[in-house]
């Protein structure tokens, strides 16, 4: 599971009201390099909640990697960022593409279930008991 | 510009919808609606032979072509006629401006002569190709890598027999190849040669006419609810599409058959990049968090209907009638509880995929799945797809499986922005779509269209007729 999809999911089970951010602990967790496709991240910036992001990013084990604050767009698509080894942008790009979180747990901030992370597929399922009527 | 497009005989319904997709991804927004038909004169409409009108140059001609599954070829026609005097009249008065270009001295060239419905014997072809020297070619012939490709195509009146498509009058079309399908991607990615499959995996060539259907491209993100073993996104992703795919199945995303034969593994047998999410859940339960929307560039999906693979959702059935109250899982099982499933009947499994996509596609993204028809009923009626008030229905391809059921490839398109407003008027007409519909969709009618003998008292209860043969035998 990459942090793209963390910033996506939250837990829907009964009696939680956001379930979101869904807290990350990490057991086994690696990088791998994909090619930065800037039009995407471009599309995808303004869906993203930071603050989940970086928490997330910290919580992988890369603490330094993301800024607390969301950097402007601005400053993400300067000119020739992409190729520039430590901007904001391939930042960005290693922290929501390239962090695999292969094995470890979702946990719901509210109701403190958990969601198991195996082989990189999250387990969102409810169990019985956890279906909203 | 016109241009002859010729298609392949299958999947006849797929054929021009295909080409507007990709009109749309290499001309931009509107031009697949820009693109306009025409039969040429005496033809059915399931003849191979269309003229098409493209809102470009000749080079999105070619785009369209090379990416396309069901052309043939693009050609720019020269000329055509019902016999050869009449062709070799036409090709004359074809302007030589359009012409001389591609006849120069410098240039190589091929002439292949095809045909539709009938063989032509290789003499009559060396006989054909004589007979063009009326066009003054003047370049060098290469049968191997020509500049120009010319060809000289002929169809007969043979009535319809043959499993073909009625041609009223033999016709003769002459033309330069603009653009021609790479079809060498389906051997390449045919199911029996992929290391994980199901028992519902999408054949190849369907799917990438999902994937083309849903405008599937670099930088876009494409998102099956029910990937199973990624059949669908693997073509989406060789268009360049980044993917995502969901399932209910834990052992499918998570498992598949071992190390070396699961999803992932799928995408690296074709060097392609895997999803970048693949995740277990609920279609009836989606875990995205609150607020969230307008994520993907397209859904395409091959919802479960019950006759290959039943659909299941969360919560027992029992469950879910309020006969029990839920089943409380004692806490030291809380980590390896199995849930129970109910089963998820087509109606609501729809209702949820198209209020998945209101809220989670971009404005213009793309719904494509596909949805069960029973040919015993009257086929016509459009109202028997469902509808929502963000989405305009932009082509029904119907693939016949059998005498008695079908299935319709449906292409939606995001016109409008979800709110909650819509989203009530959308629960309203779903409501009104399950009263018409529950009927032969919850009855079992799709289950016995399927597996249950045609006739009844002794006389079929389908007329075996009312549809054109060689769209069953061939479609």
């Amino acid at each position: 599971m990459r942090l793209l999809t963390h910033n996506f999911l939250a837990s829907n089970m009964k009696g939680v009201s956001t379930g979101y951010p869904l807290g990350l602990e990490v057991v086994k967790s690696t990088i791998k390099e994909v090619e930065l496709n800037a039009d995407f991240l471009r599309g995808i910036l303004p869906k993203l909640d930071w603050r989940a992001l970086a928490a997330a990013t910290s919580a992988a084990g890369y603490p330094d990697l993301l800024p607390a604050e969301q950097p402007s767009e601005a400053e993400f698509f300067a000119e020739g960022a992409a190729e520039f080894e430590d901007s904001p942008i391939r930042r960005l790009h290693r922290a929501l593409l390239e962090i695999h979180i292969d094995e470890g747990t979702l946990v719901c901030p509210e109701s403190g279930r958990t969601f198991p992370i195996q082989k990189g597929v999250p387990n969102m399922i409810l169990h019985e008991d956890e279906v909203r009527a | 510009m016109w241009y002859l497009c010729v298609f392949y005989h299958r999947l006849l319904d797929y054929r021009r919808p295909e080409v507007q997709s990709l009109a749309e991804i290499f001309g931009g927004p509107g031009a697949g609606d820009a693109v306009e038909w025409r039969m040429p004169e005496n033809h059915h409409a399931d003849s191979p032979f269309h003229l098409v009108r493209l809102p470009g140059d000749e080079r999105l001609a070619a785009q369209i072509a090379n990416r396309s599954l069901l052309v043939k070829g693009i050609y720019e026609l020269w000329g055509q006629g019902t016999t050869y005097e009449e062709l070799e009249k036409a090709i004359k008065e074809y302007p030589d401006e359009r012409k001389l270009p591609y006849l120069t001295p410098e240039s190589t060239f091929k002439i292949i002569v095809d045909s539709f419905g009938k063989v032509i014997s290789f003499q009559e072809q060396n006989d054909i190709i004589k007979g063009l020297a009326y066009i003054p070619f003047e370049g060098r012939v290469d049968l191997k890598k020509p500049e120009h490709k010319f060809f000289v195509m002929e169809t007969d009146d043979y009535g319809s027999q043959n499993g073909l498509p009625p041609v009223v009058q033999k016709t003769v079309f002459f033309g330069r190849e603009v653009g021609a399908a790479d079809r060498h991607l389906l051997p390449t990615y045919q199911l029996k040669s992929r290391k994980y499959i199901g028992p519902t995996a999408m054949d190849c060539e369907m799917a990438f006419l999902m994937a083309n259907q849903g405008l599937a491209r670099p930088g876009k993100l494409v998102y099956d609810p029910f990937v199973g073993t990624g059949s669908i996104l693997v073509a989406a992703a060789h268009f360049g599409a980044m993917t995502m795919g969901a399932d209910i199945d834990i052992r499918v995303v998570r498992d598949g058959r071992g190390p070396d034969c699961n999803i992932w593994s799928n995408f690296e047998q074709y060097k392609l990049p895997e999803p970048l999410c693949v995740l277990r859940a609920d279609n009836n339960l989606p875990p995205w968090r609150t607020g969230l929307k307008e994520i993907f560039d397209a859904i395409i999906c091959d919802p479960p209907y019950g006759v290959r693979a039943g659909g299941r959702k969360s919560g027992g059935r029992k469950l879910l009638k309020g006969i029990i109250s839920p089943y409380t899982v004692p806490e030291e099982k809380r980590g390896t509880h199995i849930p129970s499933t109910a089963p998820y009947s087509l109606v609501e499994c729809v209702h949820d995929l198209l209020h998945l996509a209101a809220r989670m596609l971009v404005m213009g993204g793309r719904l494509v799945f596909f949805y069960p028809v029973v040919r015993e009923d009257d086929f016509t009626d459009v109202a028997k797809f469902p509808e929502h008030p963000c989405f305009k229905l932009v082509a029904s391809c119907e693939q016949i499986l059998s005498l008695r059921y079908s299935r319709v490839l449906l292409t939606m398109v995001k016109i409008g922005p979800y709110t909650e407003e819509v989203e009530k008027m959308a629960e309203e007409r779903h409501r009104e779509f399950r009263e018409n519909h529950q009927k032969w969709m919850e009855e079992g009618n799709l289950h016995s269209a399927v597996f249950s003998p045609a006739e009844q008292d002794g006389k079929p209860k389908f007329d075996k007729d009312s549809k054109p043969k060689y769209r069953g035998k061939y479609v």
